[in-house]
């Protein structure tokens, strides 16, 4: 308990190398799964912190489409093609688009922040369905991402993305592990308990919960970013609110317990569905809910609490 | 001397209805004051104007010789006023003792750090210093809502008196406590603030409590203060036996029997 670096954050670091060692080694469509699953599992990871302050975001689609369409546009417009650039990009352009939207989402809670969460990102949507410079609802394709001037071709460059979305990803995660454990992320556990409490010790809930809110779409944003990179290519579902549920579907699914459980969860939920639709072609969303509702029925923190049920069980 | 918490015409009305009016009141430093008074009489409402938690109507409200009219709660937290709550407000599905690494967190950490770890052990021994000066040390690995009313009670009180506060209000710290607890539960609150320089105010229905731990009395009645000084003069005011005390108080009974 007592320690700079906790068993999560060590875990990460180990599973970094490994990672990248696997995904080398398997072949060419699973090591693709595991680089967009990273990609998907940032935003779910964004979802994720704003849960435990009891804050449903049913609209984090919306940083992710920034993410990815700041790094496409700057592609497609501007000819950078340099990956730490775009990165870097659309970190920025979400954190200050984050920042000014967490003056307004600050101020609410519940099933009010959901909903006003889930109304921003349709209007991006509806904004960029209509964008015909943007390619409306087909979206635009990505050049070919570049590394400070090195230009891979073929097997290189899925090697060379995969490598660069897997840093990244394990960064993120265990600044967020940090994030979780520092007071500020204490303040978000309490916020979900009791707010007046939290008022009373002396410090703003509502610059908690905007800082909190500013964190999730950053990550979410990079998260935008490295799946445009993947796939090369962006379009407007991005903020659909069907996407923004599925990353709620992989929260519930994989539970809030751990930093690593959304980025399981998310691999998880992409080989469901690569089973579910080749299983049922045309009733594979009824294999999804039927899914998520024995997990709502019997786990009702999601995946990870079987792994604290073991270890208690262990322990007694 | 000047006074530490004082309020001049303080009142406030919500709608037609006068919750409080022209109240002024004056605590001085390490004082300890007991607050009585019928269900609807204003004290919760006097504690929630001077903490900030509600803004008056009218009047004024000094705080070490400062206005603080209008500043938020948090502000005075940080200017040394803390409060308890009639209804614990705590974090329920966190163990006690999270609950009071965060308070002592928030009072340490103005702006609270985003990357350094919380439980460090400086931290976690403070807190379990503060949980046995309480007597509450065996429950700080149980979670709030497995508790006790009654400890829950005093972890909502450790929380309030963390940060060392200057002026503490105590609402009805005895509230939904055992009758035979109610005695030992505030003489273990009074003992830990014995040393301390905090000023307390607690608002109380036991008239035996306030006999016991308060040299001074505020008596509310109707939004009003009936009577304010020493705690034998104003329990034996003919208006405060009349409007406040009534036939609960048997203590001239008692007397006889003795």
């Amino acid at each position: 308990m007592i320690k700079q670096w906790d068993t999560t954050e060590k875990a990460l670091v180990v599973s970094l190398p490994v990672l990248i060692i696997v995904g080398l080694l398997v072949p060419d469509w699973i090591q693709f799964f595991l680089q967009v699953s990273m990609a998907s599992g940032l935003v779910a990871l964004g979802v994720m912190i704003q849960a435990r302050a009891g804050l449903v975001s049913f609209g984090q689609g919306l940083y992710f489409c920034i993410g990815g369409y700041a790094a496409g546009m700057a592609g497609h417009f501007w000819g950078i093609s340099d990956a730490f650039v775009l990165l870097l990009l659309g970190v920025i352009v979400t954190l200050v688009i984050a920042t000014l939207l967490g003056f307004l989402m600050s101020r609410y809670r519940e099933i009010f922040f959901a909903m006003l969460s889930l109304a921003l990102s349709m209007i991006l949507y509806g904004i960029l369905v209509k964008a015909e410079v943007l390619g409306s609802t087909d979206g635009f394709n990505l050049p070919r991402t570049t590394f400070f001037g090195w230009k891979p071709e073929g097997d290189a460059w899925n090697t060379a993305t995969f490598i660069f979305t897997c840093v990244p990803t394990i960064v993120i995660a265990v600044l967020l592990n940090r994030y979780l454990r520092s007071p500020m992320g204490y303040i978000g556990e309490a916020i979900r308990e009791n707010e007046i409490r939290l008022e009373y010790l002396g410090t703003s809930v509502k610059r908690a919960v905007h800082i909190k809110y500013v964190i999730a779409a950053t990550v979410s944003g990079a998260g935008g970013v490295l799946a445009a990179i993947a796939v090369g290519h962006v379009d407007p579902e991005m903020t659909y609110w069907t996407t923004s549920g599925q990353f709620v579907f992989i929260v519930l699914l994989s539970g809030t317990g751990n930093i690593v459980a959304p980025l399981i969860g998310t691999f998880l939920l992409e080989i469901l569905r690569i089973y579910a639709v080749e299983f049922s072609p045309n009733t594979w969303q009824m294999i999804l809910g039927t899914v998520m509702l024995l997990i709502i029925l019997f786990l009702p923190k999601g995946l990870w609490s079987l792994i604290n049920y073991y270890k208690e069980k262990r322990k007694s | 001397m000047s006074a530490l918490l004082e309020t001049r015409g303080l009142g406030k009305k919500f709608g037609e209805v006068v919750a409080a009016s022209n109240i002024n009141v004056q605590i001085q430093p390490k004082e300890v004051i007991g607050v009585i008074g019928a269900n609807g009489a204003g004290k919760t409402t006097f504690v929630n104007m001077v903490t900030g938690y509600m803004q008056p109507s009218e009047g004024e409200i000094f705080f070490r010789q400062e206005k603080i009219n209008g500043l938020p709660s948090r502000t005075l937290t940080r200017r040394g006023m803390c409060r308890s709550f009639q209804i614990p407000q705590l974090f329920m599905d966190l163990t006690t003792l999270e609950n009071i690494i965060i308070a002592l967190t928030i009072i340490k950490q103005n702006n609270p750090s985003l990357l350094r770890p919380t439980m460090t052990k400086p931290i976690v021994d403070e807190s379990m210093a503060l949980l046995s000066r309480f007597n509450i040390d065996q429950y700080a690995n149980h979670k709030i809502s497995a508790l006790a009313q009654g400890v829950r009670k005093l972890v909502d009180i450790v929380m309030a008196t963390a940060g060392n506060p200057k002026l503490l209000f105590l609402d009805e710290p005895t509230s939904g406590v055992s009758a035979d607890e109610k005695m030992h539960l505030m003489e273990v609150l009074m003992n830990a603030l014995r040393f301390t320089e905090t000023a307390v105010l607690f608002i109380e229905h036991d008239m035996e409590i306030v006999e016991n731990f308060a040299p001074r009395t505020i008596a509310f009645y109707e939004g009003t203060i009936l009577a304010d000084g020493e705690t034998s003069v104003v329990l034996e005011d003919a208006e405060v036996r009349k409007y406040v005390i009534g036939s609960e108080f048997h203590r001239q009974g008692e007397k006889t029997h003795a």
